[in-house]
């Protein structure tokens, strides 16, 4: 089984909210859009996309919606909600803040 | 932000709760869409079709474990897993349906006999009293410093303390006594537990009749009329619960009484049988009642406020001080008072066997849980491979675990439901069968007794259930997988683990042993401690002539009495009839001081006592109590003239030793015997004989009933063969000399005595019931253990026998595998016995708490049980065919 660790876990929710404040995506997209990004830093299996995503959409941050895909085939959409909006934003401010505070000490220890 | 979230989310969990299926089938066709896609693209890439459909698959990762995390990432998914767990666990059982009723039934004896010994102690024991504050109330009495510390209480000692006390409210008297109810409109005549007491006594207690009113002082005189209060079951069984009773008179020992109230449902006191109340200065003449050295009273008291038992006590002990001084002549004044709570005297004699026998149970309890824990063990063995493949198919540890705790829960609720309504069933049982406890009314399945049965349960799942989840290991998943018996190492720590299970399991049965044991040994030596007199065809039945028809001292009595044994003695099948107050075995009854005439006077306030029996001349040849020097009573002597005593050769022992007593004389009566009392001569001397079974012979004296002076007694018939088929000539006899009498207590000698140590054979009963449970769970224990292991190894066995190995070394080499956990829980239980025996020293009668007999039948006994359990498995080990076992792995 690969569970992705906590530090994975948590970046993983913030990737997926960021990608879908872009545009609306179904899972499989999203999953392509997620390789693309990060290329092979991030090794989660294509299914552990699924648990997260329903995760989140239980807390309310993204919601989902069966739609006709291009080719006509069904597909659930999920897009960002208003409260997943104003999570991202806290979500990024921290992880900005927690992010310069470690390259920080980071750099201090080389010196 | 927090509260709008969870408001947003409102709709979201209904709908992950309404609309579950419909989740499930979206996220496996979200799931398929995205694999099919997968698929679709690695196609494109020229993969071959089945190549394609499993790379994508390996790419996707673990199905089941992803729609599992899903699956718990919906609101509700701990609700969900737990009816899933309920539905899992259920369907285990009911697959398994031999196990499951052996594990609940193991759970129910456990559960049903803790539950029922709690109800018990709770009600007898914990509860409150039913009065009014019943934490002041205090039971008073007299210390009397040669052998009492709670010795009764004298009418002129009540009398001081209730005019100079300031400690209590009030002070109350209550006296255990006996009626007739006269016969009328159609009921027979009845004797009847009654009391009497003065007027305050249910202010004292904070209780109001029901019905009708409370005493009056002026109701508590011997001027007024007489007066009765009726218990509610009396009224409701003799008065068919008619409104119209309070202010009737009913015929109370042939005089008139005014009914003036009935008492609530609940109430119950001194006694539980108690059923009438009278106000003791109305029945008791005034000397007696004012008499100082005449203890016969119960005195319950309310403490104020503010005040302590302790200087209630010390302000009681300085009036009696004064009064012991003032009266220096008598002999039987008492210089001290006693205090202690009401509730401590009213259950001081059953507290100590209550807790053994709780304790009993929750050994029993114990027992159960390990037996139950080691089944479960036993069976997480069983499904060892169908637990590796699940976990290797991503079913989580903790997920194993929690299934592990709902099927012992399930085991546990349903045992524990089947334990309710035994105790239930046992609790009405003895109810009914023991009206004479104290505080039997109170003892009631209520809240508490929920509560502690769910927690029971809880206690039982919680450990039965975590014994067997620790052995689940992820670790060994592999090992299980390929597993054969060749590689059962693995399971040597379960086996382990069990093994120690059963030392204490055995450890516990022995001292449920140790304790039943002693109890029997001491209830056996209890039947055979010899009364002093004949027990075998021995009938006797209790008789009393009410006073005002049969005044005393008088002849009416006596004459009725001689004419009586007369008719009796001439019935056909009758041997022997005698007629005694009180035969031995039927209690203490009655005590007087004296002195012996020819010898020097005593010192001021001292004299000699003995128990007091009034018998007839022929009592003694009737009840078999041997004449050993002098004569039985002159019966031409009568009234007055009757100046004869016979003593017992104790008394003889203790206050003539060496002189001769014969033609001696006894002084009663009087003070400190200088003038007045009644002098009587030596005539006879007769063996001892025990009041109550289990209490050593005591000095006694007999008087002639010829006297005139009593107007009560025990009937004794001696017969040839089967005595109680006397009993209704007999009393056809009395019902045509007064058809008024009530007899009472018809019973033959072994009956009366089996009445006496009821209370004995009752905790004896229980507690062998206990450990004979006990001894067969632990037998049931062992041989599963010994089955397992012996299955466990028959690989190995195999081998051994196949390379020579003699079939009864095999044999003895399973044998003491099995036997190891035994001897072990054996030496443990009798180290854990010879503590808590001691607890019982006070329960024992003429037994010792470390009585060898008693520790070697326990150990032999186990050790043979255990042996037997062990041998089935360990033959059936030593019988097996090599070549088979060799194959079947």
């Amino acid at each position: 089984m690969s569970k992705p660790s906590d530090l994975v876990q948590g970046t993983l929710d913030l990737l997926v909210l960021k990608i879908l404040a872009l545009q609306p995506l179904h899972g499989w997209a999203l999953s392509l859009r997620l390789k693309q990004i990060s290329g092979d830093v991030l090794q989660v299996s294509d299914g552990s996309l699924y648990p997260a995503l329903h995760k989140l959409e239980q807390q309310g941050w993204i919601h989902a919606e069966w739609k006709p895909t291009e080719n006509n085939r069904r597909a659930k959409f999920y897009s960002l909600t208003r409260l997943g909006k104003r999570h991202l934003e806290w979500e990024a401010a921290n992880w900005e803040r927690i992010s310069t505070a470690i390259s920080g000490v980071m750099r201090l220890t080389e010196v | 932000m927090r509260f709008e979230n969870w408001l947003y989310t409102i709709p979201l969990r209904l709908r992950s709760l309404i609309r579950r299926n419909r989740m499930d089938a979206d996220l496996e066709e979200e799931l398929r869409d995205h694999i099919d896609r997968q698929i679709e693209e690695n196609l494109a890439r020229g993969m071959g079709r089945e190549e394609a459909r499993l790379a994508a698959l390996r790419t996707f990762g673990n199905l089941a474990a992803l729609r599992e995390q899903t699956h718990s990432s919906w609101s509700w998914s701990g609700a969900e897993l737990l009816l899933n767990d309920l539905r899992l666990g259920t369907r285990a059982l009911a697959r398994t349906p031999s196990f499951a009723s052996i594990a609940i039934l193991v759970i129910a004896l456990g559960i049903g006999a803790d539950v029922a010994l709690f109800t018990v102690v709770r009600g007898v024991l914990l509860k409150p009293l039913p009065f009014r504050d019943p934490g002041r109330l205090m039971m008073l009495y007299e210390i009397n410093p040669k052998d009492d510390p709670y010795n009764i209480v004298s009418g002129g000692m009540y009398a001081e303390w209730n005019k100079y006390n300031k400690s209590f409210s009030s002070l109350a008297l209550v006296q255990d006594s006996e009626n007739t109810v006269a016969a009328s409109g159609g009921q027979l005549p009845e004797n009847l537990t009654s009391a009497k007491v003065s007027w305050n006594l249910l202010t004292t207690l904070g209780v109001a009749p029901a019905l009708g009113r409370d005493f009056t002082a002026e109701d508590d005189t011997l001027a007024a009329n007489g007066t009765v209060l009726l218990s509610w079951s009396l009224w409701k069984r003799r008065y068919g619960a008619d409104r119209g009773i309070v202010n009737r008179t009913i015929y109370i020992d042939a005089k008139p009484y005014t009914v003036i109230g009935v008492m609530p449902e609940w109430f119950a006191f001194p006694r539980p049988e108690t059923q009438m109340w009278t106000p003791v200065y109305h029945e008791n003449p005034a000397k007696i009642m004012a008499m100082v050295d005449n203890h016969m009273f119960r005195v319950v008291g309310r403490l104020n406020p503010g005040v302590s038992l302790e200087q209630g006590k010390a302000d009681l002990s300085v009036i009696s001080q004064r009064v012991f001084d003032a009266h220096r002549d008598l002999a039987f004044v008492n210089p001290a008072a006693n205090v202690r709570p009401l509730l401590e005297h009213m259950v001081g004699a059953v507290k100590r066997p209550l807790y053994v026998l709780l304790a009993a149970t929750g050994c029993l309890f114990l027992i159960a849980c390990m037996n139950v824990a080691n089944l479960l063990v036993a069976r997480a063995v069983a499904r060892r491979k169908e637990q590796a493949i699940r976990t290797a198919l991503g079913g989580g540890w903790l997920r194993l675990v929690r299934e592990r705790l709902m099927e012992s829960l399930l085991l546990s609720t349903a045992g524990g439901a089947l334990g309710l309504a035994l105790a239930y069933g046992a609790l009405q049982w003895l109810v009914h069968s023991r009206r004479d406890l104290t505080r039997v009314e109170s003892i009631h399945i209520d809240a508490i007794v929920a509560m502690f049965t769910v927690g029971v349960i809880a206690l039982c799942a919680l450990f039965a259930g975590l014994v067997s989840a620790l052995t689940i290991r992820d670790k060994s998943l592999l090992t299980t997988l390929h597993g054969s018996s060749r590689y059962a190492s693995g399971s040597q720590s379960q086996a382990k683990l069990r093994r120690r299970l059963l030392i204490v399991e055995v450890g516990l049965t022995v001292v449920l042993l140790t304790g039943a044991g002693l109890l029997m040994k001491s209830y056996e030596r209890l039947r055979a401690s010899d009364l002093g007199c004949a027990t075998e065809n021995v009938l006797t039945m209790r008789i009393g002539l009410p006073g005002a028809r049969y005044k005393t001292p008088g002849p009416a009595a006596v004459n009725f009495f001689n004419t009586l044994l007369e008719k009796v003695r001439a019935l056909p099948g009758v041997n022997q009839a005698g007629l005694v107050t009180a035969v031995p075995g039927q209690g203490w009854w009655e005590d007087d001081g004296f002195r012996v005439v020819e010898h020097s006077a005593l010192p001021q306030g001292q004299s000699l006592d003995a128990l007091t029996r009034w018998a007839d001349s022929g009592y003694f040849a009737a009840m078999g109590i041997p004449m050993l020097r002098g004569r039985t009573f002159n019966d031409s002597l009568r009234l007055e003239g009757a100046k004869e005593v016979i003593i017992s050769e104790k008394l003889a022992k203790s206050f003539f030793p060496g002189e001769d007593p014969l033609g001696k004389h006894i002084k009663t009566g009087g003070d400190g015997g200088n003038s007045g009392g009644k002098i009587y001569t030596i005539v006879g001397i007769v063996g001892d004989m025990r009041y109550d079974i289990g209490e050593a012979p005591k000095e006694t004296k007999y008087f002639s009933l010829q006297e005139g002076t009593q107007n009560y007694g025990t009937l004794v018939i001696r017969s040839s063969h089967d005595a109680e088929t006397l009993a209704m000539p007999a009393q056809r006899v009395i019902q045509r000399m007064d058809r008024d009498l009530p007899v009472s207590d018809v019973l033959t000698m072994n009956q009366l005595l089996g009445k006496t140590t009821l209370d004995q054979s009752f905790d004896t009963t229980l507690l062998v019931g206990f450990a004979i449970v006990s001894l067969l769970l632990a037998a049931v224990g062992l041989f599963g253990v010994l089955s397992y292991m012996a299955s466990q190894r028959t690989g190995e066995i195999g081998i051994r026998l196949a390379l020579g190995a003699p079939r009864g070394q095999v044999l003895g080499k399973m044998l003491t595998d099995g036997l190891h956990p035994a001897v072990m829980g054996l030496a443990l239980g009798l180290a854990a016995s010879a503590e808590a025996s001691r607890l019982m020293r006070d329960m024992l009668y003429e037994t010792q708490p470390l009585d060898p007999w008693v520790f070697a039948a326990v150990s032999a006994t186990l050790i043979s049980v255990a042996a037997l359990a062990c041998i089935v498995p360990a033959w059936r080990a030593s019988r097996v065919d090599p070549v088979q076992a060799l194959r079947t792995e």
